[in-house]
């Protein structure tokens, strides 16, 4: 096989790229740049530190592989970041990870791989392409602290037979341990966590520099009290309770989460976390994974969150929506958060979250309702 | 060397190989233990290595040794023309935003350098426009002279250009420039070697020339200045080379790149002869293969127009990087333009100055002949160039989408 072998300049990427060598391929290494860096007169740079791409090439010198770097930036500002800022903007958490992977990493840059006659990408994801009896099917790593199944739930069915994931049979210490056997400079490297281009982590601050400050009240749902106020209601998520610096007590002195958030008001509520208690929710933007389910109802498992219980649930498919009930509660969901499927440990597929249902009432929804048609 | 004789190197434009003359100089000079600038016996040994080379440069390029400045290379020269002749022009007249005059085309280490002074230091920047084979327009650069002399710090256009191999009329330029009384600078890393530099013709106040663009060793240039002109320093120190150019002397390096100059200059009717059947069987080749490939800059053939080493093409429908990987996949070192410390392509201001419009600019490729280059290296590119076009065109063809959302980006800030 010819493969592209994506190199972030981890110590996964490094490995992966070093199986594929091992395995015969004709492998290159490939980096992408994809923030950009105002700093360095808008040319664009590897993500996410000048080490990193540094790191790649030196990889790929270690390895006797070709080494490029792809510039997909005017991609990644548009597919990625300007879709996080818009999220935010419309009062929805998104995941950048996910909307990267699904129009950067298996999309862009496998267009262009197969374009160049390339069989397939490789990444250093943690998650395993399986031969079934109705093509290629995702699943879960086997190591469940770092299945990255979840944030790669946006990759269609018939792409994922030209997806490589070679690590998605092995655990993160053999990885590290494989990486230093081969003396490959990353084997030591840290685990990367935060959003590649808000390396700081301070999340709350980049998008008050974006979106500008919005302030508004915080108001207790059970007193109807302003007991606070915040920058944006962007700034805050469902469920979030640290750093609301909340003036006034509660009515009974429990501690009060982020509940719901009125953005033509610009009011965030906080309330008893039962109320964060979610048993349903709709999801549009849907990709499958697997062949799609109908209208229908399914067992499946919902999972909601990169590192997160799945819970059982029934789901069924309806109008391009994804309706899900939970068989237990989720507590603290987010419009925008991602819904992934999965029977056993296969990602039948995922969407966004625009409408979720709380567990305390049947006719009242928490969160905030996205609108459905501006993706279209 | 036996890895790049295996693979078709035509990317001379960016590096060419040291000269085995040039190294064993290098190895000569470098058994010589003084520090040039010491006063005893062993130091003067070394110094009269570094007079010597700076003599031989001078001779080659038929100006005095006095105006021979060694540096760490081509970048480092022009910040220091560009700069330097700027800050002391600037303080001699008193003028408090004085012109800077550049052509549009230039490499990166003066176009940098004239930017960071138009933002930084007040300059009032003119760009010369160039024509669609490069060359800038003189009469436009006459006009401005003729009534603004006394307020222009400096005039900088390029002898030749590193990416379409654009000759400038630098005769024409310094002589204007001469009679208006204002500095002039080119930049002939380029040009060394392939067309005829000879200083005792072009009365230029600086010239930047590089060491490993001539065979000689990476981080050794010169810049050849009037020794009457004052230039301000950029790095400050030790006061070598005419307290221009601080820094202790590298006689193993100045020794080597005498060299390699010489026989640069000594070679080039025959060098250029050479070049200039490759340039040719090469372009005729590609548009053999190709028919509709665009052929960029000034006519293929005429050395006093184009450097004869040069060939730079844009393949339509095609993106310069895909055809710099697949070309390099199949043994062809080549460039898409300048090559860029991220490797990331950046549509070049050269192609953009010359009316070329963007993506044409983004699918061009530059292929450089050198000492070493044979015809070899040309049927290794037309081999390979049917299959890497088509390749490359089905990857543009699914990028075109994404060119069209990156270009409605660019416009929309």
């Amino acid at each position: 096989m010819r493969v592209v072998a994506a190199l972030s300049g981890g110590v996964d990427s490094s490995v992966a790229a070093a199986r594929m060598v091992d395995a015969g391929h004709d492998v290159i290494g490939v980096h992408l740049a994809l923030a950009r860096s105002k700093s360095e007169g808008g040319k664009s740079r590897g993500c996410c530190t000048i080490d990193d791409a540094r790191d790649a090439r030196r990889v790929a010198d270690a390895l006797g592989i070709p080494f490029y770097v792809w510039d997909f930036s005017a991609e990644f500002a548009e597919d990625v970041m300007a879709d996080f800022l818009a999220e935010y903007r419309a009062n929805r958490t998104p995941n950048p990870c996910l909307r990267c992977n699904e129009h950067i990493k298996f999309r862009a840059v496998l267009d262009r791989a197969l374009a160049l006659d390339f069989d397939a990408v490789a990444t250093g994801h943690y998650a395993r392409v399986i031969e079934g009896p109705d093509g290629p099917e995702l699943h879960r790593a086997i190591d469940p602290d770092k299945d990255q199944s979840y944030v790669l739930a946006v990759i269609e069915q018939d792409l994922l037979k030209h997806c490589a994931f070679p690590l998605g049979d092995s655990v993160k210490a053999d990885v590290r341990e494989e990486a230093d056997r081969r003396g490959l400079r990353t084997a030591h490297k840290p685990d990367s966590h935060d959003i590649c281009f808000i390396p700081d982590g301070d999340t709350a601050g980049f998008l008050t520099r974006a979106l500008g400050e919005q302030p508004g009240q915080i108001v207790d749902v059970a007193t109807g009290q302003a007991v606070g106020s915040h920058r944006g209601t962007f700034t805050v998520t469902i469920g979030q309770r640290r750093g609301l610096d909340l003036r006034i007590p509660g009515e009974d002195g429990r501690p009060r989460y982020v509940v719901d958030v009125d953005a033509t008001t610009d009011t965030v509520y906080v309330g008893a976390p039962e109320l964060l208690d979610v048993r349903g929710m709709t999801a549009d933007q849907v990709i499958w994974a697997a062949p799609a389910i109908d209208h229908e109802w399914v067992d499946v498992l919902a999972q909601v969150r990169a590192h997160h219980q799945p819970v059982p649930a029934m789901a069924r498919f309806l109008d391009g929506h994804l309706q899900v009930e939970l068989l237990e509660s989720i507590r603290g969901l987010a419009a925008g958060q991602s819904v992934v499927l999965y029977r056993d440990t296969q990602v039948l597929g995922s969407g966004r979250i625009v409408e979720t249902v709380a567990a305390s009432d049947d006719s009242v929804t928490v969160g905030t309702l996205g609108r459905r048609d501006d993706r279209a | 060397m036996n890895e790049r004789r295996e693979r078709a190197f035509i990317d001379h434009a960016a590096t060419t190989p040291m000269r085995p003359s040039a190294r064993e100089a290098w190895l000569r000079a470098s058994e010589v233990a003084g520090n040039p600038s010491s006063l005893h016996a062993s130091g003067r040994a070394a110094r009269r290595i570094v007079e010597e080379a700076r003599e031989s440069i001078a001779d080659d390029l038929r100006t005095r040794p006095s105006a021979v400045v060694f540096t760490s290379g081509g970048t480092e020269s022009d910040n220091l023309a560009v700069k330097g002749l700027y800050w002391a022009r600037r303080a001699r007249l008193g003028l408090d935003e004085p012109f800077l005059v550049a052509s549009a085309v230039e490499h990166h280490a003066v176009l940098d350098p004239v930017e960071w002074l138009g933002k930084h230091e007040n300059a009032d920047i003119l760009w010369l426009p160039v024509d669609a084979r490069g060359r800038v327009n003189v009469s436009r650069l006459a006009e401005h002279l003729a009534d603004n002399a006394l307020r222009t710090a400096l005039v900088t256009v390029m002898w030749a250009n590193n990416e379409v191999g654009t000759v400038q009329p630098v005769g024409e330029i310094a002589a204007l420039c001469k009679e208006a009384g204002v500095p002039f600078h080119t930049d002939a890393v380029q040009a060394l070697g392939q067309v005829p530099v000879d200083l005792s013709e072009v009365p230029a106040t600086a010239v930047t020339i590089s060491g490993h663009k001539v065979g000689g060793p990476f981080g050794v240039g010169a810049l050849i200045v009037d020794p009457h002109e004052s230039v301000v320093p950029v790095a400050h120190g030790g006061g070598q080379e005419r307290d221009i150019r601080s820094g202790t002397f590298d006689a193993p390096a100045a020794a080597a790149f005498a060299v390699a100059v010489n026989d640069a200059v000594r070679e080039q009717q025959t060098h250029a002869a050479h070049l200039l059947e490759l340039q040719s069987s090469l372009v005729r080749g590609i548009l053999e293969l190709v028919p509709d490939t665009l052929v960029n800059g000034a006519t293929i053939g005429d050395p006093s127009e184009r450097l004869p080493g040069n060939v730079h093409v844009s393949i339509p429908g095609a993106e310069g990087d895909s055809l710099l990987m697949l070309l390099d996949a199949a043994g062809v070192d080549c460039s898409t333009g300048s090559a860029c410390t991220a490797g990331i392509p950046e549509p070049s201001h050269v192609l953009l100055a010359m009316g070329v419009d963007e993506r044409t600019a983004r699918s061009s490729l530059r292929f450089s002949f050198g000492r070493d280059s044979s015809p070899r290296d040309v049927s290794a590119v037309l081999a390979a160039l049917p299959g890497v076009v088509d390749r490359a065109r089905r990857a543009g063809s699914v990028s075109s989408d994404r060119f069209r959302s990156a270009q409605a980006a660019v416009e929309m800030s």
